[in-house]
């Protein structure tokens, strides 16, 4: 199950037929373990990776640091879910050390960004401190080198 | 022109006898073209891991620039050392013992000069990868082919060792895992084999570069067979296993006796293997299982799709059970290897080895490897299926 699971991770895209090639196993076996991958809820989306400085329009990801104060029942869970539910927040990790949530958005400007955070961030209940960078460029994102000139330079043959 | 003949035939003629390697000229048709789909290559596809190449960077950082020991450094022989124990539990001391050479190529060089007076015989097992002959020859040996064969999965036998064997053979030149038929031994087959170097008093050279790619077993040594330690000499390295083709360092181990003999050509000749190569090989050994580990996983994979794919052509080959390789079965479409893979490249530029590039026993193979992408490799596989859609 975990090597399906690790095949999808680098590639969503590849098929039942061709995973069953890889991983020797029957076609049926592998749209099973799929399927029920997909049922459970284990496997939640395929999305692709894109290299956003190629698009036109670019959107501008935004990382903010908030400090929060757990409530009484409920701890983090239930504010951290007050603001995923913000269609501009894209991810929202729990962490430990200096702060407590970190919060991914995307915006199409820096303005709307600053905006999300000073009226609705800042504002909520129970937050108590926010610390926001602009992410200026991606290197590396989700295993995939951006900016990779890798060329295979070997010769076509050899022995 | 008198001239140009008087000092051609200046060039000794053990070199003029010897022709330009099939896969050379094989190289030269795939070069002219672009685009090239190609399953010919005889070297991993991955960069050598980065914790390898950053040894190599900070071994600079720190100045070793220098000459290390004729034997390689002490601390990348204790490394291998204990390897060589991991993979085998035969021991070799690191201080006399293990040589450090400049790839398994030298290693093999080194190994045949320091035991061939003109016309001995060395016997070696064709297909076979392509150095084996010339370097025989280059030592003024007599090369003897075993011709391996379909029927047993490109193993030798205990027949064919028998029927060769004459006087003058002194020694068995061994390589399994198997380039180009990614065919490997069982224990019982080693131990057949070495019973026959035993009982007829042969040394052995075993080119291991393979070992650590083996994918239904673990690869087992024939210097693990009692009394063959003494009669072995022990070649591996670090190309395959590590992505390091281009580093060039590899290692033989023996006897005190033939280690020393090997040094001595290895001294005048080389001196040494690169250090900053050798600092890069001792990160492999210590801290590289990781990296080989998932390379080899990702190899099983390629290998799996591969053979599914073949099966489903109704294509048979050589059961791939080591290496990158997998040797495929091509005399029912009734072209020669040559043509065959002449064909294939012309009409779907899809590069693969005719089998005779590595001896006439190759004779309706071609030669396919998997250290290439998965992407490319099905690719391939689709342009294969259009192509033989063509013969029927």
């Amino acid at each position: 199950m975990s090597e399906l699971i690790n095949l999808l991770r680098k590639n969503g895209n590849e098929t039942p037929e061709n995973i069953a090639k890889i991983l020797n196993k029957s076609l049926e076996d592998v749209k099973n373990e799929i399927n029920e991958l997909e049922q459970k809820g284990v496997i939640k989306a395929y999305q692709a990776i894109i290299n956003e400085e190629m698009l036109d329009q670019s959107l501008v990801t935004t990382v903010i640091e908030v400090k929060v104060i757990p409530e009484h029942e409920g701890g983090f869970d239930r504010i951290a879910q007050r603001i995923s539910k913000y269609s501009e927040v894209e991810s929202l990790f729990l962490m430990s050390g200096t702060f407590d949530l970190l919060v991914f958005i995307k915006g199409k400007t820096m303005h709307e960004a600053a905006k999300f955070v000073s009226e609705k961030l800042a504002t909520m209940s129970g937050v108590t401190s926010t610390a926001t960078h602009f992410m200026m460029k991606t290197y590396k994102l989700n295993g995939i080198e951006m900016y990779s000139g890798d060329k295979d330079e070997r010769l076509k043959i050899s022995p | 022109m008198k001239d140009s003949k008087s000092l051609h035939n200046k060039v000794a003629k053990i070199i003029q006898e010897i022709p330009r390697s099939g896969i050379r000229d094989f190289f030269d048709i795939v070069s002219t073209r672009e685009d090239v789909i190609s399953l010919g290559i005889g070297e991993p596809d991955f960069i050598t891991p980065w914790r390898i190449r950053d040894a190599a960077y900070r071994s600079l950082d720190y100045g070793k620039t220098s000459y290390t020991s004729n034997m390689g450094s002490i601390s990348l022989r204790n490394e291998v050392s204990k390897y060589v124990n991991s993979r085998t539990n035969v021991l070799y001391n690191p201080e006399d013992e293990i040589l450090i050479t400049v790839g398994v190529s030298e290693g093999l060089d080194l190994a045949i000069r320091s035991f061939i007076e003109p016309g001995d015989e060395v016997l070696y097992h064709e297909p076979s990868y392509v150095s084996y002959n010339p370097i025989i020859k280059f030592a003024h040996g007599v090369p003897v082919a075993i011709d391996t064969k379909k029927e047993n999965n490109f193993k030798i036998t205990r027949e064919q060792l028998d029927k060769l064997k004459t006087k003058k053979t002194k020694l068995l030149l061994l390589n399994y895992p198997n380039n180009p038929t990614g065919s490997t031994l069982s224990k019982s087959e080693v131990e057949i084999i070495a019973d026959f170097a035993i009982s007829n008093n042969i040394i052995v050279i075993t080119d291991e570069i393979y070992s650590d790619l083996t994918y239904d077993q673990n690869h087992f040594s024939i210097i693990s067979v009692p009394e063959m330690r003494e009669r072995t000499i022990y070649l591996h390295g670090l190309s395959k296993a590590w992505a390091m083709t281009g580093w060039r360092v590899g290692f033989a181990a023996g006897p005190k006796l033939f280690i020393e003999s090997m040094m001595k050509i290895h001294q005048y000749t080389m001196l040494c293997a690169p250090v900053m190569c050798q600092e890069a090989a001792k990160e492999a050994l210590k801290n590289g299982d990781v990296d080989l580990q998932r390379m080899k996983a990702e190899y099983n994979q390629r290998r799996n799709f591969i053979k599914s794919s073949l099966k489903e052509m109704n294509i048979s080959f050589i059961e791939p059970t080591g290496a990158f390789y997998i040797f495929i079965d091509i005399s029912k479409f009734g072209l020669s290897s040559k043509e065959f893979s002449i064909k294939l490249l012309e009409q779907k530029n899809v590069a693969v080895v005719p089998g005779t590039a590595f001896g006439d026993a190759g004779e309706g193979f071609i030669r396919c490897s998997y250290a290439t992408s998965l992407e490319e490799i099905k690719k391939a596989m689709v342009k294969l299926k259009e192509f033989i859609k063509s013969f029927k």
